[in-house]
């Protein structure tokens, strides 16, 4: 292919990404507007006179929801990884009998529409005295993540050459202490995607959120949001700060394990 | 030392699958028992507290089946599915083939397009809530620049429906373009060049190659999209709560409205119209499954 039609294709690409994001643009431009003119019409493409107004609203009413999400993501991620990584492994490696039949669960499992599982939980809840609560929020959260951490520490560890753990056996070394100074280790890319996603999942849960901890004092940023939509609809530039904010581990992933991200979509396309 | 190879590496092996087990156990066959007991009582929020509904068999799903609202949110349901994946996916794989050939930029554009679908789900839709907001929304000012009338996106019930599927399509674009741009990564590159030889043109090779080749990717693609597409809440939830009336609700934000969006929760209708969307999501579930292993096989 010549060097000029390549070109012309970059071009032609930079116009399809910008249209793309064109709404991520928006929100950016919509934070920084002024709130006296939010209403112009027509609206201002560029922030004429950025203001960070929006920005100090989040600062003054929003931390305590995003130390909550952080919080939340956080313990996802421990969920995640305790049960799914040792999983992996002995689907991957131990393959005890009933080995298919949980692989099949797992992908049925993430066939069950969010809205049967939170209404399930909330009943399972109500009874326990659980709603409300952080680490019922967090265990909830954890059932959008755990079914793809299995699936891709089982498709990763699968691949470890069995020279390695067999090198380990002769070494005299355990299963778990295979497990835990070999297999991991080696996993580690695996880890780090499944960390990231059960993170980035639980950050952005809406839906969990706002059936199983919508009177909590303690509620998410993205229930803050939601909460402020209904509250407050004048401040749309203290909105789209908001969501520019929580947008935050959403760029930090693609920035910090974009090459992980793709291969996560495809390795389990799940969500 | 005999013994424990025999019965040690099975044992050590259940002890490391255990916790997904009783994870799947407490934390989905629970909660789906739960759901369909839900949905055989008359489970009023007193009840529900407690736990002594009535039991009422199927009186629920015969309830739900019979109400104005339901033949409403089967064919939101079926238009919002249908219409979202259909132009996920044409779209999808349009850029797919467009970033097949390496350009400069190429693999920085292509991780872009992922935004969507990494940002959370509240963050998207409200984003399009302003935008498409009637009085100050860009999208209305870019129409009129163009000589339209105000339209009422999200308030009107001519449009609700559409505002939602085009910032789900939207979203969904990301999941097809990686899916498809995977797929195409799998057909052989001088299969394409001996077309160009025989002087196949562009769309013929996209037409003869291209899309036969990536079928079984298509139809795993499809029948996901079906999937997720059919359980989708929040993004309907956060742009116009269903409606008005019930112009954009779905199945799924039927549910979500019975049993949370109102003062007065009916969780055992809401239980209802989710075992009915279970039974869908599974139908086309198996469907992809069955697909799969096939594919693996040949």
């Amino acid at each position: 292919m010549s060097g000029r039609r390549a070109w012309w294709k970059t071009v032609l690409g930079v116009f399809l990404t910008a249209v793309m994001l064109f709404p991520v643009y928006w929100m950016f431009n919509v934070s920084l507007t002024p709130t006296s003119d939010l209403r112009a019409d027509p609206p201002h493409w560029f922030p004429r006179a950025p203001t960070l107004e929006g920005y100090s609203a989040v600062f003054e009413q929003q931390l305590p929801n995003l130390a909550t999400s952080m919080v939340v993501g956080l313990g996802c991620v421990a969920v995640t990884l305790a049960v799914s990584a040792p999983a992996g492994y002995a689907l991957a490696k131990l393959r005890p009998p009933g080995t298919g039949t949980i692989g099949f669960l797992l992908l049925v499992a993430q066939m069950v529409p969010s809205v049967v599982m939170v209404m399930g939980f909330y009943a399972v809840y109500v009874r326990l005295g659980w709603l409300n609560t952080v680490w019922g929020l967090i265990l909830a959260d954890s059932t959008i993540a755990v079914p793809f951490g299995v699936m891709l520490f089982t498709a990763f560890m699968s691949g470890i050459p069995k020279e390695i753990l067999q090198a380990a056996k002769v070494d005299g070394a355990g299963t778990w202490r295979t497990f835990r100074s070999i297999i991991l280790p080696v996993s580690r890319n695996a880890v780090l995607t499944v960390s990231l996603f059960a993170f980035l999942w639980a950050w952005s849960d809406f839906v969990f959120a706002s059936t199983l901890s919508r009177n909590s004092e303690m509620i998410p940023i993205t229930l803050g949001i939601y909460n402020y939509i209904g509250n407050n609809t004048t401040q749309w530039n203290a909105i789209m700060a908001t969501a520019v904010v929580a947008s935050v581990p959403a760029a930090v992933l693609l920035v910090l394990a974009q090459r992980y991200v793709a291969g996560g979509v495809t390795a389990g396309a799940v969500k | 030392m005999r013994r424990r190879t025999a019965s040690g590496p099975r044992w050590t092996a259940f002890a490391f699958i255990a916790p997904l087990a009783a994870y799947l156990v407490l934390f989905y066959a629970y909660p789906l028992y739960r759901n369909i007991d839900l949905s055989l009582h008359d489970y009023t929020p007193r009840a529900f507290v407690q736990g002594d509904a009535a039991f009422v068999g199927t009186a629920n799903f015969a309830d739900v089946l019979s109400s104005d609202a339901f033949g409403t949110a089967l064919w939101n349901t079926a238009v919002f599915t249908l219409v979202s994946i259909a132009a996920q996916y044409a779209i999808g794989l349009a850029l797919a083939v467009f970033f097949r050939d390496n350009f400069p930029l190429s693999p920085l554009l292509r991780a872009m397009f992922l935004v969507p679908w990494l940002l959370p789900m509240i963050v998207s839709a409200s984003t399009w809530s302003w935008m498409l907001n009637s009085d100050n929304g860009i999208v209305n000012s870019v129409l009129g620049a163009f000589g339209a009338g105000q339209v009422n996106w999200l308030t009107s019930p001519e449009t609700a429906l559409t505002s939602v599927i085009i910032a789900n399509i939207w979203l969904g674009i990301p999941f097809n373009l990686v899916i498809l741009y995977s797929g195409l990564q799998n057909i052989p590159k001088d299969l394409y060049e001996a077309a160009e030889l025989d002087g196949a043109g562009p769309w013929q090779r996209f037409r003869h190659i291209t899309m036969p080749l990536l079928r079984p990717v298509s139809v795993i693609t499809l029948l996901l999209g079906l999937v997720y597409t059919l359980k989708v809440v929040d993004v309907i939830w956060i742009m116009t709560l269903g409606g008005p009336g019930n112009t954009s609700t779905t199945l799924a934000i039927w549910s979500y409205r019975r049993a949370f969006g109102t003062g007065q929760p009916d969780f055992s209708q809401a239980a209802a119209v989710g075992n009915l969307l279970i039974l869908m999501a599974l139908v086309f579930g198996f469907v992809h499954l069955y697909l799969r292993r096939r594919e693996e096989w040949s």
